[in-house]
């Protein structure tokens, strides 16, 4: 594709009117003079954009420490008076709140420890090994993900609804337990992996398993926490299923938990806030701590 | 010749044999994900067929009613607003969205000082909850205490509904959805520019192409299959649509908010019309469905690949 654009025909040029373009161009690309001094372009627009991105959340963490009457004042404060904890306390020890976070922390990860596993077997398997039917049903994997959850949500119920699934956390763990994203991105990994240290781990007498756990795995670790960093995200995200399949409020995750903070008609601001503070800080911690395989992850999926 | 016979045959034994064992730890270590994905998605997808064709009330099954909800879909006045309200979304959000995303990436595709830091605040909304972000929005965008209009006020400009007003509350939200959204497109797109040789923009700033003219004769057309797959990809998550919608307006004002997940889960969860519900969720599955052919159509026509 970018090859073409190379491959150009190149109109023939006087040498003295090219060399003279490359100055010119080498001129555009450096900053000469006073210019030097100013800060680059790039942060002028750079600076207050990515401010304006963050700044909700700052908004959010200010608000989870303001009293409701600061809050509730018009024109509202922005700054708290002082470090109000009321909010916390309240949705930490009058609320379920500890419970659903102890609920999202049990699915989210037990969806990751899946995940790594079945996934990390299943594309090595569609990798590696040839079997009958691999390919009709790799095929087969990547088609659903045509199919929007909301489709299959009405008899998931029904059937989890029978088998007595709903309302447990088994009913939110099994749907996670394994995904055709993450089969498709331990696929592609495995596909660019050398086979040589396998077949040398074969002669040597290895069976497949031995093989798959003792070589394979140890050097496929980027691609795992790629694949864990968001299946983490997403578990821990999830509010319509959840929403669905839970109907007490103990077995409630952190999101669906925290939507019952919301009152009919008023609502009490500093504890919400401070829910949602509670709510978000894992994931983000996730994220800042693993934001390169996180990128990795969501790019390696779209350019496989 | 008999020598040469017996190496085929035990060549041929050794082959069967390695296939076999392929075949034994091949669906070892596939099976149990095949079973799950394909169980949780083909099985459903069949059920949910047959349910739009009964009249299930979620709890029991329901009797076969043929074609009834789907000639009922053609005649109810929420579905045609959720449909509308959905496609305004897209609208609203998809040039926007796009535009602005690879803007962003073309500025982050620097090597200046803090681009790290800059490159965490543009991703920070996407990573967090949607749900989380609707319930801060609907506090920013409080009529009553909300930043948003105190900053209006403060401005001397009148005091709006926003989420509450009827006429803005679908703008709004597409606001909010841009801001958590648009993230994604900008990793995209910033691979994407990274994936462009340093020589191809090189060559063209030789042959005399200024910053514009690179960027609309170099940089568009090599991104442009990442371009197809964002359409393609917000397309479906726009369908999709429904966390800021729970957590916000539920739907409201006047319906001005229902989007077609959102009434879908209302049909099947809230009335317990899970048979009409499954009807309105496959009207959902095939439009997506040929939005996604159409623009795989599209991108083969213009030679790219997805």
């Amino acid at each position: 594709m970018t090859g073409e654009q190379a491959l150009l025909p190149v109109p023939e040029v006087d040498m003295a009117v090219h060399r003279a373009r490359i100055e010119e161009a080498g001129r555009r690309m450096r900053r000469s003079g006073w210019r030097r001094h100013l800060p680059r372009r790039g942060h002028l627009a750079l600076l207050p954009l990515s401010i304006i991105m963050v700044l909700p959340f700052v908004w959010m963490v200010l608000t989870s420490f303001m009293t409701d009457s600061e809050i509730n004042r018009i024109p509202p404060t922005i700054w708290p008076h002082r470090l109000y904890t009321g909010g916390y306390s309240t949705v930490l020890a009058s609320s379920d709140f500890p419970y659903w976070f102890l609920n999202s922390l049990i699915v989210s990860g037990a969806a990751v420890i899946a995940q790594l596993v079945l996934c990390s077997l299943a594309g090595y398997a569609f990798a590696r090994i040839q079997f009958r039917g691999s390919t009709v049903m790799l095929l087969l994997l990547l088609a659903t993900a045509l199919i929007p959850f909301q489709l299959t949500v009405i008899p998931t119920f029904v059937i989890f609804h029978d088998i007595g699934l709903i309302n447990t956390l088994g009913a939110l763990i099994v749907p996670q337990l394994t995904s055709a994203l993450g089969i498709y991105l331990m696929y592609s990994f495995f596909q660019s992996f050398p086979r040589e240290l396998e077949e040398a781990g074969r002669i040597d007498g290895c069976s497949r398993l031995q093989v798959f756990w003792k070589i394979v795995l140890p050097l496929a670790r980027p691609a795992l926490a790629a694949l864990g960093i968001i299946t983490f995200i997403y578990a821990w995200n999830d509010l319509f299923w959840p929403l669905i399949a839970i109907t007490s409020s103990r077995t409630f995750t952190v999101q669906v938990g925290l939507t019952t903070f919301q009152g009919e008609h008023a609502t009490d601001w500093s504890e919400l806030m401070a829910g949602t503070v509670l709510t978000t800080a894992p994931v983000l911690l996730v994220f800042l701590v693993g934001q390169r395989r996180f990128v990795q992850a969501i790019t390696g999926a779209v350019k496989g | 010749m008999a020598t040469t016979l017996d190496e085929a045959t035990i060549a041929r034994d050794a082959n069967r044999r390695v296939r076999r064992s392929g075949n034994v730890a091949g669906w070892a270590f596939a099976g149990p994900s095949v079973f799950i994905v394909l169980g949780l998605s083909f099985i459903p997808m069949v059920w949910a067929a047959y349910l739009s064709l009964a009249n299930s009330n979620l709890v029991s099954g329901g009797h076969f009613i043929g074609l009834a909800n789907y000639a009922a879909l053609a005649k109810d006045p929420l579905l045609r607003q959720a449909f509308t309200n959905t496609l305004l979304l897209a609208l609203l959000y998809l040039p926007i969205g796009l535009a602005a995303g690879l803007g962003i990436a073309i500025l982050l595709n620097q090597k200046i000082k803090l681009i790290g830091f800059y490159r965490t605040c543009f991703l920070v909304p996407f990573v967090a909850s949607a749900a989380a972000e609707g319930l801060l929005f609907g506090f920013i965008f409080d009529p009553d205490f909300g930043i948003v209009n105190a900053g209006l006020h403060a401005v001397g400009l009148p005091r709006q509904g926003l989420l509450q007003d009827p006429s803005q509350a679908l703008v709004v939200l597409a606001i909010v959805y841009f801001w958590t959204q648009f993230g994604f497109n900008i990793v995209i797109y910033l691979a994407a520019l990274q994936d462009i040789p340093e020589e191809v923009l090189e060559a063209a700033s030789i042959d005399g192409a200024g910053k514009w003219a690179t960027f609309w004769h170099v940089t568009v057309p090599t991104i442009r299959p990442v371009t197809i797959f964002l359409l393609v990809w917000s397309l479906i998550d726009v369908f999709q649509f429904f966390d800021l919608v729970y957590t916000t307006t539920k739907g409201g004002p006047l319906n001005s908010t229902l989007t077609l997940v959102y009434y879908i889960w209302q049909l099947a969860f809230n009335f317990f019309t899970a048979g009409y519900g499954a009807a309105v969720a496959y009207v959902l599955f095939f439009t997506s469905l040929i939005v996604i052919l159409a623009a795989l159509a599209y991108g083969r026509r213009r030679r790219v690949t997805l």
